[in-house]
Formats: structure tokens, sequence, C-alpha cells
């Protein structure tokens, strides 16, 4: 028995920011200490708050270090795990309180959260299965092979109301209760790692903050609908979660969890690994499977669906990581208990990537439901710079800007949808005043022409038109005529494209024409970026009664656009000027603005 | 992501060679065994020259343009050698939102290459690249295996500094 239990944050966003070398400092310092009998050092899955890494929790008092460094390690050791004192100056602000320091669950940030599918993430060595079956683990693999029959497990998870978190929200019992109607002699079962989505990485640190859950669920999946193989396809971008998958299923295996007749019962399956190759489209479902038979991943007209004829022609599911992380407790705990949370028509929670412009970057799990206002002003800590909420995207290149007008929807499935939106894998990027719409508009058309696999024409050829016409307006060149322009060709790409990333790539563009056209039409009639972003709609001009003359400005500008006497105020020539803004981040009066 | 014909002469061992055969060997009568065949061949040449393909394409009996086909479509697969130093640039949208646009610029400007290019001297080659999941860390620059977290374009060259 260990007295102490210190938790060190092993998920890549803590890991960039230095926990080998913390936790190599932590083993000697703890050594040195003799310690060794009475701590455990435990290196888990991300904490979810990113943004303070390298994180330390120690338990049983749950307190939260951040911003570990290794030379604050001895103090950590010698203060707190010998002497029982807390090193207050380390802590997490937030959990500083005047009755003293709070365990980490009664912050802002952790406070609203419920975690199911991250439930075990910061909590247990991933690379242990002992630890997961610790924590319960493949106890629903066990109940499911043992006690309900294929058609039950399916019932329960139908009766969850649990939707497919990776995008579209297709009901995931529907999906398995579809693949087991159809007979063939061999079945698959798939999970979609490949999470593509710019600015989401729940998937990610499931994998690397549990993996065995996804083993676990897709062993479920595989004896609900009849597989006896399964594919995991993983971006090969994310090293650390191939490597404890890799370790999770050779432990699997070892204990008989995986392979032929698991708990004494004649249900067989395996589970391999497919490394993407770094390709937007695989993640959709169709594109994936021809990727996994080793072919360009080229997604395939629908019908059939994959569970008609998925994988090498044969009935498939895919479902993405964060649904199988949902699957083990909705076995365990029964699809009511499931079902009681979240709205009406979104059971369970969803994990979201807060990232952009908000304080407390990281993953957090809520209730379906939660409104944007609580995820971006209370858990996730509002906006840094006391700036103005300006709009949130979520959905990743297939989906749409959330403007404050809407700032208290409930977020689910169907409100997102209705508002040009929608959930997909659970991106969030929150923007302030000076990020230009038109111009996030083209970032994510710039993404898609890229990531147009080029099989259809309306997507290969339409999304190049539409970002063509967005790097117009950017440039200073557009007309009223081009949005109108723009509308058109969107309704067209999205009715005429083979796959999902070709049907929602314009959402980017109609979200942001719908919500923020006065942007646009700034950007065409004034000619100006009111957000201060496109470079050849900007003027820097230099205030006369705040300039004093000091000529820093004039000598620091490579074009030579700014002339004026010493002590007299200064003039920008606009015809000279390459707007590279040397001159403002130079001038010490904040004298040099831009209009 | 462009893909480009490398104008580098090929220069395979014979050592590279008998561990790819014994690679195809060991993969070979697996379904969908193509994609990490070709995972594996890169990680032995360090990048996908047609040769290499075309070794595939003879062990593996697959036509060569499909093997080509594979190669260009994954933006994981280069045609031409990395530089020693791979320094890549994150363009996810929470990075991108924090700048990372201004950093690819001076990061072109300091090495003098373009996006996907290499360095005369072979020392540095430039990717920007799709996010990598470090968001709370944005905007996120990678040199090899080494991360940096939130820089700005004015900490480029120092950290370019201590690779030359």
């Amino acid at each position: 028995m260990y007295r102490s239990h210190v938790l060190v944050c092993g998920g890549t966003g803590c890991t960039s920011s230095g926990t080998p070398k913390v936790l190599e400092a932590l083993n000697k310092e703890i050594k040195k200490a003799s310690l060794e009998k009475e701590v455990s050092v435990v290196q888990t899955g991300c904490h979810g708050l990113c943004a303070l890494g390298p994180i330390i929790v120690i338990y049983p008092e749950a307190t939260f270090y951040s911003m570990v460094k290794p030379e604050d390690v001895p103090e950590i050791v010698n203060e707190h795990l010998l002497k029982g004192r807390i090193v207050t100056r380390l802590v997490y602000d937030e959990t500083v309180t005047e009755e003293g320091i709070t365990s980490i669950n009664e912050t802002n940030f952790y406070k609203k959260q419920h975690r199911i599918a991250l439930r075990n993430c910061g909590v247990i060595n991933p690379e242990s299965i002992d630890e997961y079956i610790a924590t319960n683990g493949y106890e629903a693999l066990g109940l499911a092979l043992t006690k309900y029959t294929p058609e039950q497990v399916i019932q329960i998870i139908l009766d969850s109301g649990l939707r497919g978190r990776g995008g579209g929200g297709f009901p995931t019992g529907l999906k398995w209760k579809l693949a087991k109607g159809n007979d063939a002699d061999q079945k698959y079962v798939c999970c979609n790692a490949d999470e593509g989505d710019p600015g989401a990485f729940m998937d990610r640190s499931v994998l690397e903050g549990d993996p065995h859950v996804v083993l676990e669920a897709m062993a479920i999946a595989g004896y609900a609908i009849g597989a006896s193989m399964g594919y995991i396809y993983i971006r090969a971008e994310y090293p650390i979660a191939v490597d404890r998958l890799t370790i999770a299923i050779n432990q699997a295996r070892e204990y008989g969890l995986l392979g032929n007749n698991i708990f004494g019962t004649d249900f067989n399956f395996d589970i391999e690994l497919r490394l993407g190759a770094g390709a937007f489209v695989c993640g959709e479902e169709t594109a994936l499977l021809t990727s996994i038979e080793g072919n360009r991943g080229e997604p395939r007209p629908r019908p059939p669906f994959p569970a008609q004829k998925g994988l090498f022609q044969k009935p498939t599911i895919l479902n993405n990581v964060e649904t199988y992380a949902n699957i083990p407790p909705i076995i365990l705990n029964g699809s009511d208990w499931f079902s009681s949370m979240g709205t009406e028509k979104a059971k369970g929670t969803k994990v979201f990537a807060l990232g952009g412009k908000i304080n407390n970057t990281g993953l957090v799990e809520i209730p379906m439901g939660t409104t944007l206002r609580e995820v971006v002003e209370e858990i996730g800590g509002g906006i840094p710079g006391g700036k103005k909420f300006k709009a949130a995207q979520t959905g990743g290149p297939s989906g749409g800007c959330i403007p404050s007008s809407h700032y208290d929807i409930p977020i689910d499935y169907d409100n997102l949808l209705e508002i040009g939106s929608m959930m997909g894998s659970g991106g969030l990027i929150v923007m302030d005043e000076e990020n230009c719409m038109v111009d996030i508009a083209k970032f994510f058309l710039e993404f898609t022409v890229d990531e147009s696999c080029g099989k259809c024409t309306p997507c290969r050829v339409g999304t190049k038109r539409l970002y063509e016409i967005l790097e117009k307006i950017t440039a200073g060149n557009g007309t009223m005529e081009d949005l109108d322009k723009l509308e058109v060709l969107c309704k067209y790409i999205h009715e005429n494209s083979l796959c999902g990333l070709g049907q929602s790539a314009p959402n980017p563009v109609l979200s942001t024409l719908h919500f923020f056209k006065d942007e646009y039409i700034a950007h065409v009639v004034d000619r100006k970026c009111p957000a201060g972003v496109c470079k050849a709609l900007l003027s820097y001009v230099i205030e006369a009664d705040l300039c004093k003359g000091c000529t820093l400005c004039s000598r620091s500008c490579p074009s030579d656009a700014i002339s004026g006497k010493v002590k007299e105020a200064h003039v920008i020539d606009q015809n000279k000027c390459i707007k590279c803004g040397v001159c403002k981040d130079k001038c010490r009066f904040g004298a040099i603005s831009i209009r | 992501m462009g893909v480009k014909q490398s104008t580098v002469p090929f220069a395979g061992t014979n050592e590279q060679y008998s561990k790819l055969l014994k690679v195809i060997e060991d993969h070979k009568n697996e379904k969908g065994a193509l994609m990490p065949i070709m995972q594996k061949a890169q990680e032995i040449y360090g990048y996908l020259p047609i040769e290499v393909q075309s070794i595939i394409s003879n062990e593996m009996d697959i036509p060569l343009e499909k093997i080509y086909g594979i190669a260009t479509f994954y933006s994981q697969f280069s045609l031409s050698p990395k530089g020693k130093y791979v320094v890549s640039i994150c363009l996810g949208t929470a990075c991108y939102v924090k700048g990372a646009g201004d950093i690819l610029i001076k990061l072109k400007e300091l090495l003098n290459i373009s996006d996907g290019e290499c360095t005369p001297d072979g020392k540095f080659s430039l990717d920007s690249c799709r996010c990598i999941g470090a968001c709370g860390l944005a905007p996120v620059m990678m040199i090899n295996d080494d991360v940096y977290g939130k820089i700005t374009a004015d900490d480029v060259e120092g950290i370019l500094a201590k690779y030359k």
C-alpha cells in the first residue's frame, strides 16, 4: 500500500511542455528521500487542462500542481510528500481559496464537467491492464458475453439513445442492428481514430489515457453483430496513442480478453491497428474502409452502406473512439442511467476540445444541453485580455461559426445543425474581435481544397472556385455580385458532392456569410477589414497629435514609406507602405493605428 | 500538400534493400498490406522515391501506377528526401487563430525555401502540417521530435539557431 499517489500527466500536451524531464526528476528525488515504498508515481493520460502543463496531481488530497518545472520537483518532494505541506506557489491558482487549498474537482473547470468517456483519463496508468481492470474494466464485456444475447446488447445501446460522437450523430444502436441483420461468413468492427478535424483531440486523449476501453467496446460490438475481427484506423501523427494501443492489444491478448474463447465462451475476437497516412477525407466512413483495404482513400457511393457491404465487401460497423468509450459504462449501468443525462434528442455527454482565444484550453466533457456561454465563460474561463467573444467555431472544416447572438444555445446535434454549424467531432475554437470571419472562411476552404480527394467534380473544382472568390474578397477586389455567387456555388456543392467532405465544405462560408454579412460587405464595399487581419485592406496611419517625432518608425521602415522631421509629426506614404507592421511594433507612443 | 518528384539521385544501400524485402515477405499475405508496407519502406529509406516504389511493385506484383497513386494521395508519403531537421508548423485552426500563419511566413523567409521543400545543404526541410493535437500550446512548431509551443514569429530565429 502506498500512502500517496503522484499522477503525472503524460498526454501529448503535457509531454510537449516537458513531462519527461519532470518525471525523471520526480523519480530521482523520491529515491533520494527514500520514499519509493510509500509514494507511487504514475504516468497517466490527459487531465484536460493542457494550457497548464506539465500537470501533477497528488492524491489523496487531489492537490493540483500546474506548470511544474524539473527544478520545482525537489520542493514538491521535500515539502509535500515528506512533510505534508502543500507548496502553495505551485498549485493551480483556482484551487487556492480562503479556506485553504481545495481539491481540483472544486474548480470551475472541473465542477461542471461530467466525465464518462474521459472517466479514466488522468486517473489510471494507461499502460497497465490491471489498473483498467481495477476500475471495472472488461466487466462489461464479461457481462455482455455471459448474461446477454447479442440482441439484448443491441437493445441496451438502442435504448440508451447513444448517437455517434464523430460527426453525423447517427444512432449507434441502429447501426449495430443493421449490421447484425446482414448475414455473412465474415463481418468487421472498425474504429475511426483518424481524428482529422483541426482543433479536436479528444479521441487522441482517450487512446492515450484509456486505450483498453476502446478494445473492450469493440469486442462488445463484435459480439453484438457477429464479427470476429476488428481494425483500428489511427493517425500516424499520434505516436504516443499508437504505442499505448499496441501495448494494450498485447496485454489483452495475454489475458485472454482478445483471441479465442473469450471469458470461456465460444466468442472469438481480435484487433489489428492500421495507421493512417495523413488524408482528412479518410475520416469519411467509406474512404476510411477503402484506405484500410490498401487503396487511395477515396469515398464510395452509398448505398450499399457499410452495414451491408463495407470492409472487403463484408458487413461492417464503424464507430468513432469517443462513441466506443461510452459503450462499457452503458452496458454496466444500464440504458436508463445514460438516457437520464442530456437533452431530449441527445443523450449523455460530449467531449469538447476548447481552443483558440480562451483561457483554459483543453478537454472538457459536459452533459449535452450545456450552453455555449457556460462552456466558454465558466468552464473555459473566458477570453484572455478582456477581449470580446465574437464567435465559436464547431465542427471543423465541415462546421460553422456560432455568433454571440446564439451564445445561450444549449449544445446538442440538432440545435447546432439548425444554426448552420454541426457538432462534428467536438473541436470548439473560440474567436475574439481580432479574428476576421472572411479570413476564417478562407482558411477552412484552403483546407478543403487541399484535402478534397478529387474523385467528384463539385467538390474538386467547386471548393477551388469558392476559395478563389474568398481570396479575391480578402485582397480587396471583391464585388457584391461575388457574395451572391458564393451563395449559389455553396448550394450547388452541397447538393452534388459525393461524400460528407464535399457536402459540408460550404458550411464555413455559408455560416459566416449568414451571421457576419456586414463583415463581408465591409471588405467588398468599404474595402476595409474590421478585424484588421486582411493585409491588403489595411492602412497604417500615424496620429499626428500622438506622434513625438522620434523618427524611430521612419528609421525602421523597410520600404522608406515614412517621412517627417525630428520632433514633428510623421506621415506614412500609403503607396509605398507594404503593411509589414514594423512601425506599429516599434512606436513607443502608440501613435500608429490600423484603419 | 503538393508532392514533387525528387531531383536528388537515389542512393539506397543493399542493407536497406534486404530490410525492405523482409518487410514485404512478412506482410505479403495479409489483407490490405500495401499501405503498411509502404509506411515501413518510408521508415527504412526516409522517403519513397520511384525506385523504392518499383521494388514494392515487382515484389508484390502490383502495378506501379497503383503504388504511385497511393504515394501521391497521402500527405505522409514523401517522394523527395527530407532535411536532417524537419521543421513542421501546425496549421490547425487553434494554431491558425493564434498566428501560426505569420510563423510560417517567417520560417519561409529565414530558411529561404517554400512549404514542402528542403534547403540545398539538406539541413532543413519545411512542412506546414495538420493539427497535431497540442492545441493547448498553440501555436505549435516541431523540429524533428522537439515541440515548441506558444511561440511568436520573433522566437523563430532563436529556435532555428539551436540546430545550425
